[in-house]
């Protein structure tokens, strides 16, 4: 055995793992012989991990649902549309009847169309409120006079049937596309397709269903322009030239003691820009030609790619803030552990003694406590991490908020716990192993 | 053995402290050989320089001039590595205390000074149980050390002593938080294992226990008073 011993050194290498695994054991034997106290450690770190993968979880669902029903607008496209001025309101509470003339006019989209490079697509949209009857049902409805290809560029899917055609929209033919909702309340119990439906005196065959979103009206007040999902829901879609025909360009409401008139062409305008870049500045133009042309601001522009911008802007700001605090909670984490670390040192410095007088190397004391912390740590983090990824499901049931664990955060959350464990356990470490051997072995 | 080549060698070694604005010194120019095999006691009033010398033959601290000499090897102007290393592998402890470490059991304990020398786990495991079964502490193995008497605590520490087969145990006030009977068998295991060949310097401040070393060192005031063979 004796002479064995310089052949020990050169095998070390191969030890070296064996080695690790003792020097674990030996950390988990210490750790357990004070379980509480190393449960209360890691505690500081598993609230810290844990607070950064739900923070980052809830803040990543919320901005993820905003986008999504911005996107839904189409991030090429332009809404424009009509808004009545705020003091012709309180003209037409006088109780006079007279037209109120305003809103987008058709010679607008023809000076964009002619004026402004750029612009491919515009579909124009005129939105008549009535009650649409199948036989003894009835539903109070927004029928939509619109173009054939206004589904593709809102990003609106048929559920069943088809949308209109050119044909059907040259014809002025009386056929509609109900939304979701309306089809439901309409047709409660047969399938609308091929049925029809009566607006005043004529009638419309049902000749499709737009699809419900998937998403659905959760947040309304997110909801952006008039092409959002919850309003598409109650909707009923004709073709334009029929809407143009059918109701002219003055519309009658009943009021208190009076009748409102208002003449408004068009109450929305979907412009689509070729180049995804030249959306704002087209935006620009369009809003500088409308100035022009109108004398009151009786029309709003929105542009989707701005509002998505802007999300991505208040979700960078989200993430910073969300990642601040759960920085600072790791940071407490990681003080609590070398505060823990160091009480451990000097409550060890006996045990330090004795280590170094059967010959532990200033190394082996360094290892032995950087384990114990790095230990502590990592099993806070997976602790943490498990808590972490738990509590988003928690959230989306009771709260209904879409949470997003993405798979970066726990990856992230953990390594930073052992690189806290590391850090703070350096100096406790440091500590122990550059005690005086005579003076830790008569340490009481 | 080869009596004529001293495994342990002090040459004209001073040890002093500051404390304070005061330099004092400990140990006043000491020089001893001690062969292999030898049991020598080491005697003296409080503070005489007992604890220094001690701390200087277990390389736990370096002397401030002189040499000494461990076997081959001249220790007193090692790194502090180097000191550890050869505290594992060429001296044994036995403290008054026992200095074991609680969270580990009998024949772990036993291979602390073998892990820090890396040896392969399965060897230093069959070296240990062998060194407790050697010191009677065979049935025990797996006992955690709150679980023994002083006497078999300190048995324990001596299995360690002896695992890395060192030059020199050395034993400080071995048997000094033990009752009599017990301190008689550890003493008793000490002349056992010193007729086995091993070599014990052991400080003490009991006579009799002193009696029981082939040859008696005895200091005063960092000096060496007087130097006798017992036997």
């Amino acid at each position: 055995m004796r002479g064995e011993s310089k052949s020990f050194e050169t095998v070390r290498h191969d030890l070296k793992w064996s080695r690790l695994k003792r020097t674990v054991r030996l950390g988990l034997k210490s750790l357990w012989m004070h379980r509480l106290r190393s449960m209360l450690t890691a505690l500081g770190i598993v609230f810290g991990v844990c607070s950064v993968i739900a923070m980052l979880a809830i803040g990543e669902g919320a901005s993820h649902e905003a986008q999504e029903q911005i996107k839904s607008l189409g991030s090429q496209n332009i809404i424009l549309t009509s808004v009545k001025p705020p003091d012709e309101q309180k003209v037409s509470n006088t109780g006079q009847s007279y037209v109120l003339d305003y809103g987008l006019k058709y010679s607008d989209i023809k000076a964009i169309q002619s004026t402004i490079p750029g612009v491919s697509v515009i579909v124009p949209g005129r939105i008549i409120r009535e009650f649409v009857w199948n036989i003894t049902q009835r539903v109070d409805c927004k029928i939509m006079g619109t173009v054939p290809w206004y589904p593709s560029m809102r990003n609106q899917r048929i559920a069943r049937g088809r949308f209109f055609t050119e044909q059907e929209m040259t014809e002025k033919s009386n056929v509609c596309v109900l939304g979701a909702e309306t089809a439901e309340k309409l047709f409660p119990l047969e399938s609308p397709l091929g049925g029809s439906v009566r607006v005043g005196e004529a009638y419309y065959r049902v000749i499709g269903v737009m699809e419900a979103h998937a998403n659905g009206p959760k947040t309304p007040e997110a909801s952006v322009g008039g092409g959002n999902t919850s309003e598409t829901l109650n909707r009923m879609f004709i073709p334009l030239a029929t809407a143009k025909t059918r109701y002219g360009e003055v519309l009658r409401k009943r009021r208190t003691g009076s009748f409102e008139q208002e003449r408004v062409a068009l109450h929305e305008v979907t412009v689509k820009v070729a180049e995804l870049g030249e959306v704002v500045n087209v935006s620009y133009a369009i809003e500088a030609l409308l100035k022009r042309n109108h004398k009151k601001k009786d029309y709003e522009i929105t542009v989707p790619l701005e509002q998505l911008k802007r999300a991505e802007r208040t979700k960078q700001i989200f993430n910073i803030v969300l990642g601040s605090i759960a920085a600072i909670s790791l940071l407490v984490g990681g003080i609590g552990i070398m505060n823990i670390m160091l009480a451990s040192v000097t409550e060890r410095t006996r045990e330090i003694g004795i280590r170094r007088a059967l010959g532990a190397k200033r190394r082996d004391i360094v290892t032995q406590f950087l384990v114990e912390t790095v230990m502590l740590s990592g099993a806070g983090g997976i602790i943490g991490v498990a808590l972490g990824m738990a509590i988003p499901f928690v959230v989306t049931y009771f709260a209904k908020m879409v949470t997003i664990v993405t798979f970066w955060s726990p990856v992230v959350a953990f390594s930073i716990s052992g690189l806290v464990g590391v850090v703070f356990g350096i100096y406790p470490a440091m500590r122990a192993a550059n005690m005086d051997p005579v003076e830790a072995l008569r340490h009481e | 053995m080869d009596h004529s080549k001293p495994i342990v060698r002090l040459e004209d070694v001073h040890k002093r402290y500051q404390m304070g604005f005061v330099t004092v010194e400990a140990l006043r120019g000491l020089s001893f050989e001690i062969h292999p095999g030898e049991y020598i006691s080491i005697m003296g009033p409080s503070g005489c320089g007992k604890s220094t010398l001690l701390n200087l033959l277990g390389c736990l601290d370096r002397p401030s001039t002189g040499r000494y000499l461990l076997g081959e090897e001249d220790v007193s102007k090692m790194e502090d590595d180097d000191l550890s290393a050869i505290r594992g592998k060429r001296l044994g402890f036995v403290f008054q205390s026992y200095n074991l470490i609680q969270q580990l059991t009998v024949v772990e304990n036993i291979e602390v000074p073998l892990y820090y020398q890396h040896w392969p786990e399965e060897q230093s495991r069959a070296v240990a149980t062998e060194m407790a079964k050697r010191v009677g502490l065979g049935s025990r193995l797996d006992h955690k050390p709150f679980e023994l008497s002083g006497g078999q605590q300190q048995r324990v520490a001596i299995a360690r002593a002896l695992a890395s087969d060192p030059l020199v145990i050395l034993a400080d006030e071995a048997t000094g938080n033990l009752d009599s009977s017990s301190g008689r068998e550890i003493l008793d295991l000490f002349d056992e294992l010193n007729g086995q060949g091993k070599t014990f310097i052991m400080v003490t401040h009991d006579e009799d226990t002193a009696r029981r070393a082939s040859r008696a060192i005895r200091l005063r005031d960092g000096l060496l008073e007087s130097d006798t063979r017992l036997r």
